[in-house]
């Protein structure tokens, strides 16, 4: 009895130490069986009362951001009834007149371009096609693999294109994937295969490899012809928070394109132009 | 006594720190600084060491109660407080005549970097080895274990640093 209680004496740390240490492993161990069903977790009365008194001051620290994803939530769900309300509208339409004549917007034409540049700043192409075509200024080119560019001025059997790959160009375009942020679509003038979509807004969601489309904002081009795709982001902190895009076509190998004559074009103008 | 009651205040403090504080601070999404093992650095040698042990493993469980990770911050921390006494035999060659005189500020750097480095690894590596649970993943528990022990020190050190200057 007395050695007994000589080696307690003796070892009376190690033995708490290793009676701690017990319980350190069961608790591990439970945890790792059970799934957190003991009741020494978060969920306990204790730390789950002080952790709900942390969250509300965090919560008030981020009011700000919580409010911008609302005004955001917002404004989706205005876009989808403002869409919901088109849908229903045109519905009733087609029942009391044929829409197929009175909605068509846009004809084409073919062309095949003659002269290509793609090594300039301000790149410009000319197109087999002109006035006696009825081709006009303002109309848009594209091809099967994406958009060209601009038709700038026009003579008798030949029209000059402003190609995308020009300084002054600014096309506007918005991503394919659930949203309706759109942007001009400049070219730094330096690589011809890349351009640039400016102005979407920091809280768009824009990831590599999404595709960009042409908006229909403006009254030339119809909406939803390719572009490219997103090939980095730039830095969100940005004022202008530029995205490259790749673009589908190879600018420097063009034969065949498409010419589009908007026919609402004069009517949206003058609307504009009010 | 009024030393231990100090510590003990510290210590409860750096728990809610951790808890509160430090938990959140992913550093590149990963790292993160477990800096209430300072406790374990500061506190007096040789003073109620049954009460230091225990004062240790809960600390350790209060971290874990509020991270849901069962027991390993305990087991964990409560190692190294046992074995602390003997690093500190080891590195500050230190007779059981010279603990109550004890003091880590009025030891040399390079010893008290020495102590703190050794102590801080083996918590680390003991906490994600718990963590991890498995043989798998090993090298990602020591990468842990690195990367966090230099985090862990650095804050300790930069902590220390400030309040010892203005005191």
């Amino acid at each position: 009895m007395q050695e007994l209680i000589s080696f307690i004496q003796k070892y009376k740390y190690l033995l708490f130490f290793i009676m701690l240490q017990a319980i350190g492993v069961h608790l591990t161990i439970r945890n790792h069986n059970f799934h957190k069903s003991t009741f020494l977790n978060s969920t306990n009365y204790i730390s789950g009362n002080l952790y709900e008194k942390f969250a509300n001051i965090s919560d008030y620290i981020h009011l700000k951001d919580q409010n911008q994803e609302l005004v955001l939530e917002n404004i989706q769900l205005k876009n989808k009834v403002a869409f919901l309300n088109s849908i229903e509208e045109t519905a009733l339409e087609t029942i009391s007149i044929d829409s197929t004549y009175f909605n068509q917007r846009y004809s084409y034409s073919t062309a095949k371009i003659i002269k290509n540049q793609y090594t300039k700043s301000n790149n410009l192409l000319l197109i087999d096609k002109g006035e006696n075509d009825g081709i006009e200024k303002e109309m848009a080119v594209f091809n099967s693999k994406g958009i060209i560019g601009i038709t700038e001025k026009t003579v008798e059997k030949y029209t000059r294109v402003q190609s995308i790959l020009n300084k002054n160009s600014g096309i506007s375009a918005r991503l394919k994937k659930g949203s309706n942020y759109f942007g001009p679509l400049v070219w730094d003038g330096k690589d011809y295969r890349k351009v640039q979509l400016t102005d979407i807004p920091r809280q768009a969601n824009v990831k590599i490899g999404d595709t960009v489309v042409t908006s229909g904002r403006s009254t030339i081009f119809p909406e939803g012809i390719l572009v490219g795709t997103v090939l980095t982001v730039g830095n969100k902190n940005s004022s202008e928070n530029k995205i490259n895009v790749q673009l589908f076509n190879d600018m420097s190998n063009l034969r065949h394109v498409y010419v589009v004559k908007s026919l609402h074009k004069l009517e949206l103008k003058t609307l504009q132009d009010e | 006594m009024n030393r231990v009651i100090y510590y003990t205040f510290i210590g409860v403090l750096l728990a809610f720190l951790q808890v509160f504080v430090f938990n959140n601070i992913l550093l590149f999404e990963y790292i993160n600084p477990f800096l209430y093992i300072a406790f374990v650095f500061l506190f007096p040698v040789r003073e109620l060491r049954f009460y230091f042990l225990l004062m240790a493993f809960s600390l350790g469980l209060f971290v874990d109660v509020f991270s849901d990770s069962g027991g390993i911050h305990a087991f964990s921390t409560l190692t190294i407080a046992y074995i602390r006494l003997f690093l500190i035999k080891l590195y500050f060659r230190k007779t059981p005549i010279d603990y109550p005189f004890f003091s880590l500020q009025k030891e040399p750097f390079g010893k008290i970097f020495n102590f703190t480095v050794t102590l801080t690894v083996i918590h680390h590596f003991i906490l994600f080895s718990l963590d991890n649970f498995s043989f798998h993943n090993f090298t990602s528990v020591l990468l842990n274990t690195l990367y966090s022990s230099i985090f862990t020190l650095l804050l300790f050190f930069i902590g220390g640093y400030i309040f010892i200057k203005k005191q």
